[in-house]
């Protein structure tokens, strides 16, 4: 089997065995559901319920405030009990609409659907934005901006992201087992949007048998392949997943649609199928909850606002005291202080490490090592871009290319002087664009 | 309601390698070569080691003491540097020459610029030529099975003739580490290996000296001559242990490749047309100096830079 990849990389171990054989299981929420306003990139969603108004499933309770931004839907019936500021998963206090389970779960009736064959393409991304589609891999970028590019007709490919390059999480393996009609179901969807392009499903070699069961249902597909991808983190990044499944490269200063790509992940094209197929807004994903912190790791279908506890609940209670708790992977995912929060549209995983490896290790000196460069996917020299961010340097941090970081953390992952390569990069590059903005540029 | 699990930036895992870990595996890796000459060479050998290594950590130690610093010896670049500079004096170096330049190592060239790291030149090549200027004499007489004579080298450069497998096993006249050709590249393998050192600069370094030696060297690429100049003097020692110094080598690949040819000019330079007969490390300490430029000039192209858009 040919492997495609990109250059550089690491290969932590993946951990993915604790939960990979398990079966998605429906958990129900318990106690109130919190929708921030704001689970997604572009404007916050603005809330168009009011505090004591009953809502029922499926009903719409915040709507897109602007062109990058989506709606919310509810996924319990019951009453708006509060819009107030509470922590997401990211640690910041956002604005969130509060809903007292009523525990009916009635709910409203969906528009009934057309055949794919007689919608059309407005349509289709009309019905896609309506339920408030985000990527769901955990970029959360509004899925409707990103399949409206300026030439619809010059996109070539359309990207399955299936790599699910973060260790511990199978949620996209899971549904690539279980429901894998429902994501070449969501591939036809987009495919129609643009009738120049072919589907490319890129699965990383570690999923041997999502790739046999994909490759038997578009056998009779002409406008889909799918490609085995080398398991290499972070062969999921959209940069390097275009790369390896197209061989065309792009950087910062360029969209995925300047090299003819469009890329959604597994979790995103089963939304669109849900939206567009049977009429059914986004209000549920698959979460991975994982780690040795957690006595029974396994994956669960989860209502969007279900608290955090409640999952961990569900697998079977916490193991000890964990020290570090990671909404999402442990390459890119947010330390959360407190499991006091909701599951959000991007919610891949909850992962609870009884030991903290960061909080271990004290930073020291670089030696100048060049493990940095060597696993730098953006081909970047982390440690000396590092240096420039610790000491506010702005012209030789973007001298050296440090706006071309793609934050994937394999540098810091490497480094064996552990120092905060990432982190001081990331910081440095919200301080590059903050300050071009106020120069106004 | 607050549970207080920890938080920072991701990503929340870590590789295993450590900076104690690497010097370890490189202290590891100069066992072979160390090992050989404290046979060949014997007690006096063992003495000039454990005297530069002992000086070397206790350097640190005392520094950083005084100047309230983390004490960093734990790290083992210390014993490292001290045991480099070890290898690249004679077995009849005085005890008091080893605590000169152990100090200066240390002192000088790591501490006062800023410690681990911070350094522009290998500091145990740096106190070598600090010890070979200051006493040329007592650094280039070397004491070979209880005999005083010229290296290798030196007898080549006279223009006679040498015995080539005695060079390649280290049955010379040298410094204790460097006159095993042998037991340096099992180390160096070693090293290669365990993915602590890339083959870029010593392979450049050694093709760009061979190039050299063959082009201005006046034998032409006369293989015995060749290897009489490969396995003598401290180029091996120098090309994979010295120049593969991360510190002091630029971090850009392509950089690392002009800095290996720089090594291979430099040497040869000195070796044919200088006034002594070694030139590894002043090749090296001189290319040390280049590293900002080169660095400067490199700066790789980043991924999807001028990509074409469709």
């Amino acid at each position: 089997m040919r492997l495609f990849t990109f250059k550089g990389g690491i290969h932590p171990s993946d951990g993915k065995k604790l939960s990979k054989d398990k079966a998605v299981q429906a958990i129900l929420p318990s106690g109130d559901l919190v929708y921030p306003l704001s689970q997604h990139i572009g404007a916050p969603a603005k809330a168009i319920v009011e505090v004591g108004d009953r809502v029922l499933r499926g009903q719409k309770i915040a709507e897109a405030s602007g062109f990058v931004s989506a709606p919310i839907y509810a996924s319990v019936s019951g009453n708006v009990k509060a819009i107030e500021p509470h922590f997401n998963p990211t640690g910041t206090k956002v604005a969130c609409i509060v809903i007292e389970n009523d525990g009916e779960y009635q709910e409203v009736e969906y528009k009934p659907v057309k055949p794919l064959d007689e919608l059309s393409k407005e349509e289709v991304l009309q019905l896609i934005g309506d339920a408030g589609i985000v990527g769901l891999g955990g970029a959360g970028f509004p899925t409707k901006v990103k399949l409206s590019p300026k030439e619809p007709d010059a996109i070539e490919y359309i990207i399955a992201n299936c790599a699910e390059c973060e260790p511990y999480i199978t949620a996209d393996y899971r549904r690539m087992m279980e429901n894998p009609e429902e994501l070449v179901g969501g591939m036809r969807v987009i495919l129609k949007l643009f009738d120049n392009a072919i589907g490319i499903f890129g699965v990383e070699d570690n999923k041997l048998d999502c790739i046999e069961k994909l490759k038997e249902l578009v056998k009779d597909e002409p406008r889909m392949q799918v490609k085995a991808l080398k398991a290499r983190y972070p062969q999921g990044s959209e940069r390097q997943m275009i790369y390896a499944t197209t061989k065309r490269a792009i950087d910062s200063s360029m969209l995925p649609a300047d090299a003819g790509c469009v890329v959604d992940n597994v979790e995103t094209m089963i939304a669109v199928y849900h939206a567009v197929v049977e009429g059914k807004p986004l209000m549920e994903r698959i979460v991975t909850v994982s780690g040795d912190g957690v006595k029974k790791p396994g994956n669960f279908k989860v209502l969007l606002g279900t608290n955090q506890r409640t999952l961990i609940e569900a697998a079977g209670g916490l193991n000890g005291e964990p020290e570090k708790i990671i909404s999402g992977g442990p390459m890119m995912g947010f330390a959360m202080f407190t499991l006091d929060t909701p599951i959000t549209k991007t919610s891949s995983s909850i992962l609870c490490l009884t030991k903290d490896v960061v909080a271990e290790y004290e930073p020291s000196a670089c030696i100048n090592c060049g493990r940095c460069v060597t696993v730098c996917p953006s081909r970047i020299i982390p440690s000396r871009l590092a240096d420039y961010a610790e000491r506010f340097d702005e012209e030789l941090f973007v001298r050296w290319n440090g706006m071309e970081c793609i934050e994937c953390g394999c540098c810091s992952y490497k480094c064996p002087a552990k120092r905060q390569l990432k982190q001081s990069i990331g910081s440095m590059k919200k301080i590059v664009i903050a300050n071009r903005k106020n120069r106004g540029n | 309601m607050s549970e207080n699990y920890n938080i920072s930036s991701s990503p929340h895992i870590r590789s295993k390698t450590t900076t104690s870990s690497i010097m370890l595996h490189v202290i590891i890796a100069l066992l072979p070569a160390t090992i050989f000459g404290v046979y060949t060479f014997g007690m006096p050998a063992l003495l000039v080691i454990a005297i530069t290594t002992g000086t070397a950590v206790l350097t640190e130690y005392i520094y950083q003491k005084l100047m309230h610093k983390r004490v960093t010896i734990g790290d083992f670049s210390a014993v490292l540097t001290g045991l480099l500079l070890a290898l690249n004096l004679p077995a009849t170096a005085p005890w008091w020459m080893c605590v000169l330049g152990s100090v200066f190592a240390i002192l000088i060239v790591k501490q006062l610029f800023g410690g681990l790291g911070q350094n522009f030149m290998n500091p145990a090549m740096a106190a070598r030529c600090f010890l070979l200027i200051s006493f040329t004499g007592r650094m280039t007489t070397f004491v070979y099975d209880g005999v005083s004579g010229a290296t290798p080298l030196a007898v080549l450069k006279a223009g006679e003739n040498v015995n080539l497998l005695d060079m390649v096993i280290g049955n010379t006249a040298g410094t204790i580490g460097e006159t095993s050709m042998v037991a340096i590249l099992i180390g160096a393998m070693f090293l290669v290996i365990m993915g602590i050192i890339s083959i870029r600069i010593p392979v450049t370094y050694l093709c760009t000296f061979v190039l050299f030696l063959g082009l201005f060297g006046e034998h032409g690429f006369d293989a015995s001559y060749i290897v009489a100049h490969l396995a003598g003097g401290g180029l091996m020692l120098g090309a994979w242990f010295m120049a593969t110094d991360y510190v002091t080598a630029p971090i850009t690949k392509s950089g690392q490749v002009i800095y290996g040819i720089c090594l291979g000019i430099f040497t040869g330079l000195f070796r044919l047309f200088g006034g002594s007969a070694e030139g590894v490390s002043y090749a090296i300490i001189f290319s040390n100096l280049l590293v900002p430029l080169i660095e400067k000039v490199t700066i790789p192209k980043p991924f999807g830079k001028g990509g074409e858009r469709r």
